[in-house]
C-alpha cells in the first residue's frame, strides 16, 4: 500500500485519524513521548484538584451573603443613598458616549459594549439589587445601544463624541461633587469602586498631556527645562508610589502653612498623577526616540518649524509607537490605586478592609477579596485588550 | 487621513483641558481654606501655647457644623463601615456622643478614617479636631507628641489564648509550651518581659502576620497565641469552633485606650473629657437611653446637676446645661456602648473586666459633677 502511495502522488488519501482533529492535537501536544505522557498525566491531576477544590469552595463553602449585603458599599462606599441618582446619571452619560463611540468606530468597542451590557444585564438580574438600581441598569442598556444605532444619524458625529467625551470629566465631577449647583458630597464619602475609578482616572487623564510635555522637555535644547525635566523624571522614577503617597498624606499638610489645607483626596490624586506622569514621560521618549532622523530632516526641508515638526510629524508617529507601554502603564496606575487604601482612603480595597471588619462578617475576606480581585480582574481585561484591538488597528509593529 | 486629524484634535483637546483642569485644582486649593479652614489653633509649632487671638476648637467646630473624627475604619467592634454605609462601633459612638454634647445631633461627625502611621499627624495639622481610634496611652505620646489623652475608654491589654481541653489554665502552666507571637510588635516583647520574670521556659514561635498565626494554631501546631485581648476575642470568633478555645484571665502589658486631642486648647480637652465621663456616671447613676426622662424629675441633687436641671455645669464647658442628657440620648450610657458593640449580645461576648465600673470592680471612675 506504502509503496503504491508513493510512486502514484496523484492518489490522495486523508491523513490517518490518529493525526487530525482533537485526537491528533492532543497525541502532537500533550502525549507525544512518553515523557510528556507523564507531565500531562501529573498536571491534570494536579489541576484537576486544584479547580475542584477552587469550585467546591465557591459554590458549597463560600458564604456570598457578605458580598450581596454589602453591594452598594463596593460600588459607591458611603455615598449617600438619596444622591445616589447623580452617580446612576454620571454612569448615563457614559454609556451613552460608550455607545457613540461604537458605533463610530465599531470593532473593539463595539465588543466591549456588548460585553458591558452583559455585565449589566447580568447584575439586574441579581435578586438582591434594589428595584432603582435595576431601572438605573436597564437605562444603562438602553443607553448603550441608543447611542450605537442613533449616533451615525446625526451630523458630525464625530465631532460630538470627541468633545462629549472632554466635556463628560467636568460634567461627571461636578455631578458627583456638587459644589455649589448640587447638595455637596463631601470627598470623604466618595468610596469604593467610585473613589477607585476618579482617582484612576484622575490621574491617568491628566498624566498623559502631563507625560508627553515632560519628554518633550526632557529632549528639549534648553537646559533649564531639559534639567528640570531630568531631575523631575528621575526623582520620581526613583521612589516607590507608596512613598509618594505617604509624603502627600502626612508631609504636604506640615509643610503646608497655616490656613491652607487641602482635601486628602484631592492631595492623593495629585501624588498619583505626578507620579504617573514620570512614567509615562519615559514611555514617550521611548517613543520619540524611535523616529527616525529622516522624518525631523524631511520635515525641515518641508519648511515646518519645530512647534508643527513635533505635532505634525514626529508626537502622532512616537505615540503610536508606544500605545502598548502607555496603556500597560495605564493598568498598573488603575491597580496601584489599591495603595491609597494604606493611607487612609476607603476605595475599593479600603472598603473590603472595612467590611471585613464588620461583625456579622468576620471571617469572610476570601469572599471579599476575591469579589475585587474580579473587578479588578474586569476593568485591568477591559483596558488591556482593548489596547490590545487598538494596536492592531493602527497596525503598531509593523514596518511603515 | 481623517483618522489623523481626529487624532489631533484629541491630542488638542486633551492639551488644552489638561491646562483647563489644573488650572481649577489650584483654583480650588486656594479657594478651601476660606470656606473650610480658618486658621486653626492646632499648628504643631504652636501647639504648646493657646493664643488668646486664636479661634478656639470649638469654636471652629461650630461654625463647620460638624466635628471631624479620626477613627480606625476596620478594627471589628471598635469602628467599621455597616451594610447601610455607617460608622459603627465603640469608638465611633464616642465620637457621636461629643457631635451629640456639641449640637444635639450624633450625626453631625465626619469621620476621617486613617491608618496608625498617619493618626498623630493628621491630629498636629488640624485635619481632624480629636482621634478616638484605639490609641494606647503612653508618656511619650502625651508629651513628645504634644498631645492630650481624654479618660480611658477601653482598658486593653495583651492576653494568651488555649485550647479548652489543654488543661492550660494559668501563665504558669504554659511552661515549655509553644506560643505564636507577631513578630515586631510590643507584644513580643512584653510575652519575654512577663515570663522571664516569672521564670517560666517556652518557646516562641515568630509569625510575620496573624493570618498566618492563627491558622497554625488552628492546625495545632501552638499551644496558644498571644495578642490584645479584644483581638483575641474577635479573632476567636472566627475560629471554626470558637467555643473549644479561651482566653487567659491574665493581662501581660496595660493598652490603656481613649479618645486623644491636642495640647493647647484645654476647653476643648475639657469637652472630650467630660462626655466620656458623662457616659460613665450616666451607667453609676443607672440613667439609661430609655429611662432617662423618668430622671429628669428626680429629687436627687447629684442627678438634678448631671442632668443640668439645677445649676450650669454644661454652660462652664462652653455647651449647654443639658449635655449630658444630650449624650445619653443619643448613644447611651457607657454600658450601653460596651453591650451594644462587644457585650453578651454581639458575637464578642467580652468580659466588662476593667471595663466595669469602680463599684463593680473594674476601673471606670467619673469625678463628681458638682
Amino acid at each position: 500500500m506504502q509503496t503504491e502511495n508513493k510512486i502514484n502522488p496523484q492518489m490522495e488519501m486523508a491523513p490517518p485519524a490518529a493525526n487530525i482533529g482533537v485526537r491528533g492535537w492532543l497525541k502532537e501536544n500533550l502525549f507525544s513521548s512518553w515523557i510528556n505522557t507523564l507531565v500531562t498525566i501529573i498536571f491534570a491531576t494536579i489541576i484537576y484538584f486544584i479547580v475542584k477544590g477552587i469550585l467546591t469552595w465557591i459554590i458549597y463553602s463560600a458564604d456570598w451573603q457578605v458580598v450581596s449585603s454589602n453591594f452598594r458599599l463596593f460600588f459607591v462606599g458611603q455615598y449617600p443613598l438619596e444622591q445616589l441618582w447623580r452617580i446612576w446619571l454620571s454612569l448615563t452619560i457614559v454609556t451613552l458616549l460608550f455607545g457613540f463611540t461604537a458605533g463610530i468606530w465599531k470593532g473593539t468597542v463595539w465588543k466591549l459594549t456588548i460585553f458591558l451590557s452583559i455585565v449589566f444585564l447580568l447584575i439586574t438580574l441579581l435578586p438582591f439589587i434594589p428595584l432603582s438600581a435595576k431601572l438605573w441598569l436597564v437605562i444603562n442598556i438602553i443607553s448603550l445601544y441608543l447611542g450605537y444605532f442613533f449616533i451615525n444619524k446625526l451630523p458630525k458625529n464625530k465631532v460630538i463624541t470627541v468633545v462629549g467625551w472632554f466635556l463628560s470629566f467636568p460634567i461627571i465631577l461636578i455631578l458627583i461633587n456638587g459644589f455649589n449647583l448640587l447638595a455637596p458630597v463631601s470627598t470623604n464619602l466618595w468610596g469604593g469602586l467610585l473613589l477607585t475609578i476618579l482617582i484612576a482616572v484622575v490621574a491617568i487623564v491628566v498624566s498623559f498631556p502631563l507625560g508627553v510635555l515632560l519628554a518633550l522637555g526632557r529632549i528639549s535644547k534648553l537646559p533649564v527645562i531639559r534639567w528640570f525635566s531630568i531631575a523631575y523624571i528621575e526623582l520620581i522614577r526613583g521612589i516607590p508610589l507608596i512613598t509618594v503617597l505617604f509624603m502627600a498624606q502626612l508631609m504636604v499638610p506640615l509643610f503646608l502653612s497655616e490656613g491652607i489645607e487641602i482635601n486628602n483626596v484631592i492631595r492623593v490624586m495629585i501624588g498619583a498623577t505626578m507620579f504617573s506622569a514620570a512614567y509615562v514621560a519615559e514611555n514617550v521618549r521611548g517613543g520619540l526616540q524611535s523616529i527616525n532622523r529622516g522624518q525631523f530632516e524631511a520635515a525641515k526641508a518641508l519648511g515646518l518649524n519645530s512647534v508643527y515638526t513635533m505635532a505634525f510629524i514626529i508626537l502622532p508617529q512616537a505615540l503610536r509607537a508606544v500605545i502598548p507601554a502607555i496603556v500597560g502603564q495605564f493598568i498598573a496606575m488603575f491597580k496601584d490605586t489599591s495603595l491609597v487604601a494604606i493611607v487612609g482612603l476607603i476605595d475599593l480595597l479600603g472598603i473590603a478592609k472595612t467590611i471585613v471588619a464588620n461583625p456579622d462578617f468576620l471571617g469572610k475576606q476570601m469572599e471579599v477579596f476575591l469579589f475585587i480581585a474580579l473587578i479588578y480582574w474586569i476593568f485591568s481585561y477591559s483596558m488591556s485588550f482593548a489596547s490590545r484591538k487598538l494596536e492592531e488597528s493602527l497596525g503598531v509593529g509593523e514596518r511603515y | 487621513m481623517k483618522k489623523k486629524s481626529i487624532l489631533l484634535l484629541l491630542l488638542g483637546l486633551i492639551l488644552v483641558f489638561s491646562f483647563a483642569l489644573t488650572g481649577c485644582g489650584s483654583k480650588e486649593t486656594n479657594d478651601q481654606p476660606t470656606t473650610t479652614n480658618s486658621s486653626d489653633s492646632s499648628d504643631a509649632s504652636s501647639a504648646n501655647s493657646s493664643a488668646p487671638t486664636k479661634i478656639s476648637t470649638l469654636e471652629k467646630v461650630k461654625n463647620r457644623g460638624k466635628v471631624i473624627v479620626g477613627v480606625n475604619g476596620k478594627l471589628p467592634g471598635f469602628g467599621y463601615v455597616d451594610s447601610n454605609g455607617k460608622y459603627t462601633g465603640f469608638d465611633v459612638d464616642f465620637a457621636r456622643a461629643l457631635a451629640a454634647a456639641i449640637f444635639n445631633d450624633p450625626d453631625a461627625v465626619e469621620f476621617r478614617p486613617l491608618s496608625a502611621q498617619e493618626r498623630f499627624t493628621a491630629l498636629q495639622t488640624g485635619e481632624i479636631d480629636v482621634l478616638i481610634r484605639n490609641t494606647t496611652w503612653t508618656i511619650s505620646r502625651d508629651t513628645q507628641l504634644g498631645t492630650n489623652f481624654a479618660p480611658t475608654t477601653f482598658y486593653d491589654g495583651q492576653g494568651i489564648m488555649v485550647r479548652k481541653d489543654s488543661g492550660i489554665n494559668s501563665l504558669k502552666d504554659l511552661e515549655g509550651a509553644r506560643i505564636g507571637v507577631e513578630t515586631g510588635t510590643t507584644t513580643e516583647l512584653n510575652l519575654a518581659d512577663q515570663f522571664r520574670k516569672l521564670g517560666i521556659k517556652y518557646e516562641p514561635v515568630v509569625f510575620e502576620d496573624s493570618n498566618a498565626m492563627v491558622a497554625a494554631y488552628e492546625k495545632g501546631s501552638l499551644d496558644a497565641w498571644t495578642t490584645d485581648k479584644s483581638g483575641l476575642v474577635s479573632r476567636q470568633s472566627t475560629l471554626s469552633d470558637p467555643s473549644a478555645h479561651k482566653i487567659l484571665k491574665e493581662t501581660l502589658s496595660k493598652e490603656p485606650l481613649g479618645p486623644v486631642v491636642l495640647h493647647g486648647d484645654d476647653q476643648w480637652f475639657d469637652i472630650v473629657k467630660w462626655v466620656v465621663f458623662a457616659t460613665i456616671e450616666a451607667e453609676e447613676l443607672g440613667i439609661t437611653q430609655d429611662n432617662i426622662d423618668s430622671f429628669m424629675n428626680s429629687d436627687d441633687p447629684v442627678v438634678r446637676r448631671f442632668l443640668g436641671v439645677d445649676g450650669d455645669l454644661g454652660e462652664q464647658l462652653g455647651l449647654t446645661k443639658d449635655f449630658a442628657v444630650r449624650v445619653i440620648k443619643a448613644v447611651g450610657n457607657y454600658g450601653e456602648i460596651y453591650n451594644r458593640h462587644l457585650g453578651p449580645d454581639t458575637i464578642f461576648n467580652m468580659d466588662r473586666g476593667l471595663n466595669d465600673l469602680w463599684t463593680n470592680g473594674g476601673l471606670l471612675y467619673s469625678p463628681p459633677f458638682r
